[in-house]
């Protein structure tokens, strides 16, 4: 095995499947044979998690960065300000925290692995793995650090615990050397794992 | 106006910047609550709002009445004993109002 071709487990799509994949397969075919959806359906909303909604994310908090406006208005009511912007994210009530030179914010969902998924699309393996949730609600720093995010230590960390019915992006904060960068150019560092607070935004 | 996080919850029982204390209780069955902070003590951060209670919602039922939704501010050190870091290193929770006590 090398070291560009890490085993998932998780996402092997080989082998008998499990009694949850063989449960969501029986669910479907009973929707569809009762006509409530169909398998075109089901396939487009597969196709906007894993394509279009991933993309969503980036451009909204490039848009923050560069209007101050619209980044006032994400940071006070996240859902109503995209809705504005032309951005409808469905069921999602979005809180935006904002990273500051006194403050970095982290997220995480202790109980399960929500995540701002019409944001970001789905959340990745290590978001979900035990691990991860379980040590970064108690030691952020350390964690941090594991991804190779180092956090000053005059900096304090908000871990945020998306465990109702909120779901949080980072809004990082934008590094010098951006000035005069269009909105795609910005989008381009703000990398999942940015708006998820494990990383931060690098030129 | 577009549906907002911020629906009002006018009949609610506490206010931003009001301290609680999160209940301790061990109720079987689809909680909302995590273990690891019941029982600790932090500050209303903002009210998110009205929500159906999800611990109805998991069972079938339709989550009504709806329950007040806080966000509740804790100090890592009210939390985790030995807790090695910043006094202002906080963890963030949603605590439905059922959940919690005046502190």
């Amino acid at each position: 095995m090398s070291a560009t071709h890490d085993h998932h487990p998780q996402e092997k799509d080989e082998g008998p499947p499990s009694e949850h994949e063989i449960m969501s397969r029986a669910m479907q075919e009973l929707l569809e044979e009762k006509g409530l959806i169909t398998s075109e359906q089901v396939r487009r909303r597969m196709e906007l998690f894993e394509q279009e909604f991933p993309q969503r994310g980036s451009r909204v908090v490039a848009h923050a960065w560069a209007d101050p406006a619209f980044r006032k208005r994400l940071l006070a009511d996240g859902k109503a300000a995209c809705a504005q912007w032309g951005l409808e994210l469905e069921a999602d009530r979005l809180i935006a925290v904002e990273n500051t030179p006194q403050v970095h914010n982290v997220v995480v969902c202790t109980l399960c692995s929500c995540y701002p998924r019409a944001l970001l699309g789905m959340p990745p393996t290590w978001y979900k793995s035990e691990s991860y949730r379980r040590r970064v609600v108690r030691e952020p720093r350390a964690v941090l650090k594991e991804f190779g995010t180092l956090i000053p230590g005059h900096v304090s960390i908000r871990v945020h615990d998306s465990n109702a019915d909120m779901r949080y992006v980072v809004v990082p904060m934008r590094p010098s050397g951006t000035e005069g960068w269009t909105e795609e150019q910005l989008a381009s560092i703000l990398t999942r794992d940015t708006l998820v607070g494990v990383a931060l935004p690098k030129v | 106006m577009t549906p907002s996080a911020y629906t009002p919850a006018p009949r609610r029982r506490f206010n931003v910047g009001e301290r609680v204390r999160v209940k301790v209780a061990n109720p079987p069955g689809h909680r909302r609550t995590p273990s690891y902070i019941r029982g600790k003590e932090g500050a209303i951060e903002r009210v998110c709002g009205c929500f159906p209670n999800p611990e109805e919602l998991a069972y079938g039922f339709d989550g009504e009445p709806k329950r007040v939704l806080y966000r509740v501010r804790f100090k890592q050190q009210d939390v985790w004993s030995g807790y090695d870091a910043l006094a202002e290193d906080f963890v963030e929770l949603e605590i439905y109002e059922h959940w919690l006590d005046p502190a």
